[in-house]
């Protein structure tokens, strides 16, 4: 077989915002972001409340159509190949069936053939620390758990990109530091993770870059430690301080 | 009230004795309900969570037929079933008037239109929770409408207990398709119908009490069922 | 889960085949009216046509106008009804091979004890019903083309009462069987117009009884036809034949004759009758 006729699938990113407008009805939430993401940093998007930072990641994602403008992917994604980024909602939405059933259903959306579903399901679950509750029925376990549980399902289709929107903003501590740190082990496996989050102590924790959006528009993007030592647009240091809407 | 404690009397001896005929009458009506609520459900449950999920033209007329369909009168079904399969009819030569088969027919299609109504509302409701999530991991239309109809199946529990609820308590459809021929067709709603017009009225009445009796102990049993699957797959 | 699944599937197969219907090769279906099978006449002389022959016969009961509607989309092998004006109609349209008589009862007038029409104990249905009409007392009608309706409209036309004319209130048309007019007039405290059989079996009679009786006019002869094969294929011809050929046999007619509520004989067998 020659060499040449192998291709390695092209990767997904760099990943370009192109202008990106969306209105919902009469109220424009993103008035033309641009912006491009490259694999490697971990990237961090913040911003005061009704910045428009979820709807742009699930503009990214392909949840929702841009009204305007353009999102493009380095290669783009043919119907049939297996989805190659992923997303965690704030509120991961599980069947009602086994945690690891779960873990395969997504792997069966992803078009993973049947007889390896479950040996990656049971992997993933292990990496979360879920291994013990693979005939656990999902809905059965606490929030933490089947918050990890949807990383799981996201890492079992071994993404190349990670969207999260606000992933522990209904979790107590202990929870979120768990779900940190599964987060930072996809980063570390390969996957580029972009997260949407209030919790300014996580964006220090685990922000490479931040992206900060302030009523639609792309405010500032700057590497994690400078922007929160010293943010360059006047908007960002009101954020900072607190003095913007949450 | 004579009437009803005669009744009473009469059901507990009908039952106490093992009356053949009328253990042949019981059998016949849950055979033919339960048959047409399977055939409804396989077709009605499905189509309900596929409206639900899908976005065509006239989608929302679709679903306006649907609401109104549940109303059919059964009378009416019967009469048009009847002309179908009547020797004199277009699928006469199939030659199943006046049998158990047609009953089940035209129960099929009386609550086929209930099923996909009522699917079709629990499914949408449902439908709003899981969007989002499901569209992200990429399933289909199809797919999701069926994975929908898994996940949500307690709730569609009901549905197909309203289903045989209404197959078991009509009268009209099968008294006409079924010809309530004795030892054949006669089930116990037309029994019921029969024993009122020879005047049997306690009878007809302990008959009717029978046939509550069953369909409480259904749903009784469905109840059980769904409460240790909750407890176990949450 | 997947246990429960595939006996799921087998369970439903089994379903459906158990809602054929039972296996009986050799049957026939006879359209007859509410008036026979309510009174549970089917009910005592099948089992023994049945014995005798292992032919299974498969009643349906409706109104005679409705029993002879069925024969004529071809979905009956037999009809066995009484109203004979239908009948020979029936078959000069050859829609029915022959008409053979095979038995007779009597109408009776039932009526309410208190009788406000002051007809009770008379031999005269025409004076009857003339009563009835003036006094505009509570009157149920069959209504639905049956032999009792068609035989109460014979009555009515012949005591020169024209019942459109007529019609008020008083005259309730239900459209329904004999046991259903019975439970309604027994409900209403009416006067109508039954046939023995039916009010002998009949249990639910409230304040009625019967009133007038025994007028020639009253009598209600019926007849048996087997549905022509010519017109329609299916019908099964032999075994039609067969119960026909019963019926109207020695054996049957005694059958008939058996047949007993209280002691008291509800149809008289008259096949060899001369002009029934």
């Amino acid at each position: 077989m020659n060499a040449m006729n192998m291709r390695e699938p092209l990767s997904l990113l760099p990943l370009r915002v192109d202008n990106v407008v969306f209105d919902a009805g009469a109220r424009r939430i993103l008035h033309g972001v641009s912006f491009d993401l490259d694999a490697g940093p971990r990237t961090i998007i913040v911003g005061p409340n009704g910045a428009g930072k979820s709807v742009l990641l699930r503009i990214c994602h392909g949840l929702l159509a841009p009204t305007s403008g353009r999102v493009v992917w380095n290669s783009p994604d043919p119907p049939h190949a297996p989805r190659r980024q992923g997303m965690v909602f704030q509120r991961p939405v599980m069947l009602r069936r086994s945690a690891l059933a779960n873990v395969v259903y997504a792997l069966k959306c992803s078009g993973v053939p049947a007889d390896v579903r479950p040996y990656r399901g049971l992997a993933a679950l292990a990496r979360v620390g879920l291994g013990a509750y693979a005939d656990h029925p999902a809905r059965v376990l606490s929030g933490g758990e089947q918050q990890r549980l949807a990383l799981a399902r996201a890492w079992a289709l071994d993404p190349e990109v990670l969207f999260l929107d606000e992933p522990t903003a209904s979790l107590d501590p202990g929870a979120t530091h768990e779900i940190e740190r599964i987060v930072v082990a996809m980063h570390t496996a390969g996957t580029k993770i972009v997260m949407v989050t209030h919790n300014m102590g996580q964006a220090r924790r685990l922000g490479d870059e931040v992206l900060f959006l302030h009523q639609g528009r792309l405010v500032e993007r700057a590497r994690a430690d400078v922007f929160f030592k010293s943010p360059r647009s006047a908007e960002a240091a009101r954020f900072l301080e607190g003095e913007l809407p949450w | 009230m004579n009437d009803f404690g005669a009744a009473v009397t009469q059901a507990a001896g009908l039952i106490a004795s093992g009356d053949a005929q009328l253990v042949d009458i019981v059998l016949l009506s849950l055979r033919v309900s339960l048959a047409s609520v399977v055939f409804a459900s396989l077709i009605g449950l499905p189509a309900g969570a596929l409206v639900a999920v899908a976005r065509f033209g006239g989608r929302r007329p679709l679903i306006v037929v649907l609401n109104a369909l549940m109303g059919l009168p059964s009378v009416v079904v019967g009469l048009v079933v009847y002309l179908l399969l009547s020797r004199a009819g277009p699928l006469g030569r199939w030659g199943i008037l006046f049998t158990p088969t047609a009953m089940v027919i035209a129960q099929t299609i009386l609550i086929t239109p209930t099923m996909a109504a009522l699917s079709r509302q629990i499914v949408e409701d449902g439908w709003d929770e899981y969007r989002e999530q499901l569209r992200s991991l990429g399933a289909r239309r199809f797919g999701v409408a069926l994975t929908l109809l898994w996940d949500l199946r307690y709730s569609l529990l009901t549905i197909v207990l309203a289903g045989y609820g209404r197959a078991a308590s009509e009268v009209g459809a099968v008294m006409i398709v079924g010809g309530n021929i004795d030892g054949v067709t006669r089930v116990m709603t037309t029994a019921i119908a029969l024993e009122t017009s020879k005047g049997d009225l306690p009878l007809a009445l302990g008959l009717g009490i029978i046939l509550l009796a069953i369909v409480l102990a259904l749903n009784a049993a469905a109840s059980v069922v769904r409460d240790a699957a909750r407890r176990r797959y949450g | 889960m997947v246990m429960t699944r595939r006996s799921f599937c087998v369970a439903l197969v089994l379903l459906c085949c158990a809602s054929a219907a039972p296996a009986q090769d050799r049957f026939i279906v006879v359209a007859s009216t509410t008036s026979t099978e309510q009174s549970g006449l089917f009910g005592y002389l099948l089992p023994i046509f049945e014995k005798k022959t292992g032919i299974h016969v498969r009643v349906v009961a409706l109104g005679t106008g409705q029993a002879l509607d069925l024969a004529r989309r071809g979905d009956a092998d037999v009809a066995f009804v009484h109203a004979r004006a239908a009948e020979n109609k029936f078959v000069a349209e050859c829609e029915g091979v022959k008409r053979f008589p095979v038995m007779y009862n009597d109408f009776v007038l039932i009526g309410p004890k208190s009788d406000p029409a002051k007809v009770a104990g008379g031999k005269d249905i025409v004076a009857a019903l003339q009563k009835i009409e003036a006094a505009q007392a509570p009157f149920v009608s069959r209504g639905d083309r049956s032999g009792t309706h068609m035989a109460e409209l014979d009555l009515w036309r012949a005591s020169g009462i024209d019942l459109e004319k007529a019609k008020g209130p008083w005259y309730r048309d239900t459209g329904q069987g004999m046991g259903q007019a019975l439970n309604t007039a027994a409900s209403m405290n009416a006067y109508l117009l039954a046939d023995r059989g039916t009010w002998l079996a009949f249990k639910n009679r409230g304040d009625l009884a019967i009133l007038v009786e025994g007028d020639t006019r009253l009598f209600n002869q019926y007849g048996v036809m087997l549905v022509n094969p010519d017109k329609h294929p299916n019908v099964k011809k032999d075994l039609g034949d067969a119960f026909i050929d019963w019926l109207i046999s020695p054996e049957g007619q005694t059958a008939i004759a058996g047949y007993k509520i209280g002691g008291e004989q509800l149809f008289f067998p008259n096949a060899t009758q001369p002009g029934a």
